[in-house]
């Protein structure tokens, strides 16, 4: 299948506030890549399963259980935001308003 | 006296010919010396070392032994989080970020007694071959200042080579383990998919980093790695079984062993005449030593540079999601939540890391998801089966390390696709998930060191160990000709 990336859709998808140069150049060297990589669709692998995990192993579930040494005080979560506002995040407006 | 491997200075340390705070000193002399012009280190935590190191001999004085990494100096890469120690992964979005735990890793090394040096340079994130992609500058291979020490892990590589740990610890994704150990002359190993927890591990790419040592010989890079690995629960992909100590075999040595020679092991081509010279003598000295080569072909590996490079940025795209400017990190403002993160990612992410975000949000997105990722998958499954073909006949399979040994800085910056062929060799390890490991076996016609790369199948470390610990004393190669200082760092900063 022959694609052409649509690197300004890509970029807004990523959230990548790019200049028109730098869509430009990215766009270049990803379309170039990709159709590198492309190569792999030559391949058969009809009735072939995906690999996810190398060893056979599937979902693995433990007891839902405090573990103090694993457990952040919002202090220290809270200490390496850029903002805050009591114990929230901070962050700009994220709906318009009306 | 200069203590370079890691065993011989846990030997010393309980005969008392050295303390722990004599070998801090050693390595912080050392560091010294060479840390301007090799620039290894992100964060040198000398007081921290020196603290440590005093509080090691405390305790071995006073009969509490932790094992052999007690009150030795590691040095680990900078995308291992510590707590209250930088953490940075090399990229501007995370500078000055100060993490509130430790990397399960991290953990059990103090755990081990060891010290922790500080956090050691890296391309960003983990993306690259040559440690050019970091944001705060270069790391220099110790062998020639002009030169790259690999990567991703170069700074771990270059610190270990140049004498400013004793050991480091590195990650691996496609190679970045392997490839920076052989170029900088020492030995790298990557376990098992799930050997090691993945805990407090900055992902790059979930389904194929693995955490892994790197040292002087391979005795020491067997005891890092038994030191850190094992089950841990906070990790869901880590490996719940027991696995047979790494270093249990090391004096097992070649005879009877079966050791396939993949030649052409992902479509390698171009292998330099030296790289390929000093591969042929190692294999001909393993066959003197009783080894049974033949050789074997793994066709759709010559696939695995296409699979990762679909693999590893959409797990990036996915997994650097979580730096958008409001939990910690970078923040660039804007007048919506939107736009605050989209100009925070433009301006924190360095251009390999922006580009690979890039294409992995193409091969998941709507439409085409199927055709690239879901391919990928599929390929590796077809790479797995070549493999487990490969080890109905062998206990082991060989190849070298990279195709070349340590390019210039600049050499390869401008064009992504000549970078990313520095990993032919050892992406398919990654992509199957088996162990490999890199020793050094020689020099090239520049005096720069050429790697030897071992494989084994999944949790089979002891008998890869085995077999890497023969062909190391059968190279009887000299890693420590960087250590001294009439070595001069050839190359100079320029």
């Amino acid at each position: 299948m022959a694609v052409e990336i649509d690197i300004s859709h890509v970029a807004r998808l990523a959230r990548l506030e790019l200049s028109d140069r730098q869509l430009d150049t990215y766009g270049r060297q990803c379309q170039e890549l990709l159709e590198h990589v492309a190569r792999i669709q030559a391949v058969d692998t009809d009735g072939v399963e995906p690999t996810s995990h190398p060893l056979p192993m599937t979902n693995r579930f433990r007891e839902d259980r405090v573990t103090p040494h694993t457990v952040l005080g919002q202090e220290e979560v809270l200490a390496q935001a850029p903002d805050t506002e009591g114990p929230f995040f901070r962050v700009p407006p994220a709906i318009e308003e009306a | 006296m200069t203590f370079t491997t890691i065993a011989g200075a846990a030997r010393a340390l309980r005969s008392g010919s050295i303390t722990s705070v004599g070998l801090a000193e050693q390595v912080l002399a050392r560091t010294s010396m060479v840390e301007a012009q090799v620039h290894a280190y992100l964060t040198l935590d000398t007081d921290g070392l020196l603290e440590a190191a005093a509080g090691a001999d405390e305790e071995l004085a006073a009969g509490r032994d932790r094992g052999p990494l007690h009150g030795i100096p590691i040095a680990v890469k900078d995308n291992m989080t510590t707590r209250e120690m930088e953490t940075t992964a090399g990229s501007r979005i995370l500078s000055g970020y100060i993490p509130p735990y430790d990397a399960t890793a991290i953990r059990r090394l103090r755990d081990a007694g060891a010290l922790i040096t500080g956090k050691t340079n890296l391309d960003e994130f983990a993306m690259g071959s040559s440690t050019e992609n970091s944001a705060f500058g270069p790391t220099r291979n110790p062998w020639n200042t002009d030169r790259v020490p690999g990567g991703s892990s170069g700074g771990s590589a270059a610190a270990v080579a140049a004498g400013m740990a004793l050991g480091g610890l590195g990650s691996d994704t496609g190679g970045s383990i392997r490839q920076p150990a052989s170029l900088c002359g020492v030995v790298g190993a990557k376990p098992t998919y799930g050997a090691v927890s993945r805990y407090g591990l900055i992902a790059f790419a979930s389904s194929l980093d693995q955490i892994g040592p790197i040292a002087h010989r391979v005795e020491d890079a067997a005891l890092l790695l038994d030191a850190i690995s094992g089950h841990d629960p906070l990790d869901s992909t880590s490996y719940p079984g027991g696995i047979e100590p790494s270093g249990a075999r090391l004096d097992g040595g070649l005879d009877g062993v079966r050791v396939g020679v993949a030649r052409r092991l992902g479509g390698a081509d171009a292998v330099e005449p030296d790289v390929e010279s000093a591969f042929d003598r190692t294999l001909a000295a393993m066959e003197g030593a009783g080894a049974v080569t033949l050789e074997v072909d793994l066709p759709f590996t010559e696939q695995g540079l296409s699979a990762y490079y679909l693999i590893a940025p959409a797990e990036c795209s996915a997994n650097l999601a979580r730096f958008d400017g409001v939990r910690y990190g970078l923040r660039v403002d804007g007048a919506t939540t939107e736009q605050m993160m989209s100009r925070s990612r433009a301006d924190g992410f360095g251009s390999e890391v922006t580009r690979r975000v890039l294409l992995g949000t193409f091969a998941l997105s709507a439409g085409y998801h199927e055709a690239f990722y879901g391919q990928a998958q599929k390929v590796r499954t077809l790479i797995r089966e070549d493999f487990a073909r490969a080890y109905r006949e062998c206990d082991v399979l060989v190849s070298p390390t990279s195709a070349t040994t340590a390019f210039p800085l600049g050499d390869r910056t401008e064009d992504p696709l000549s970078m990313y062929v520095s990993d032919v060799f050892t992406i398919p390890s990654n992509l199957a998930g088996h162990p490999a490991i890199s020793v050094p076996v020689g020099l090239d016609r520049h005096d720069l060191p050429i790697g030897f790369q071992v494989m084994a199948p999944a949790l089979e470390e002891a008998v890869m160990f085995q077999v890497a610990a023969a062909l190391e004393s059968l190279a009887g190669f000299d890693t420590t000709v960087p250590f001294d200082p009439s070595y001069g760092l050839r190359g100079g900063v320029r």
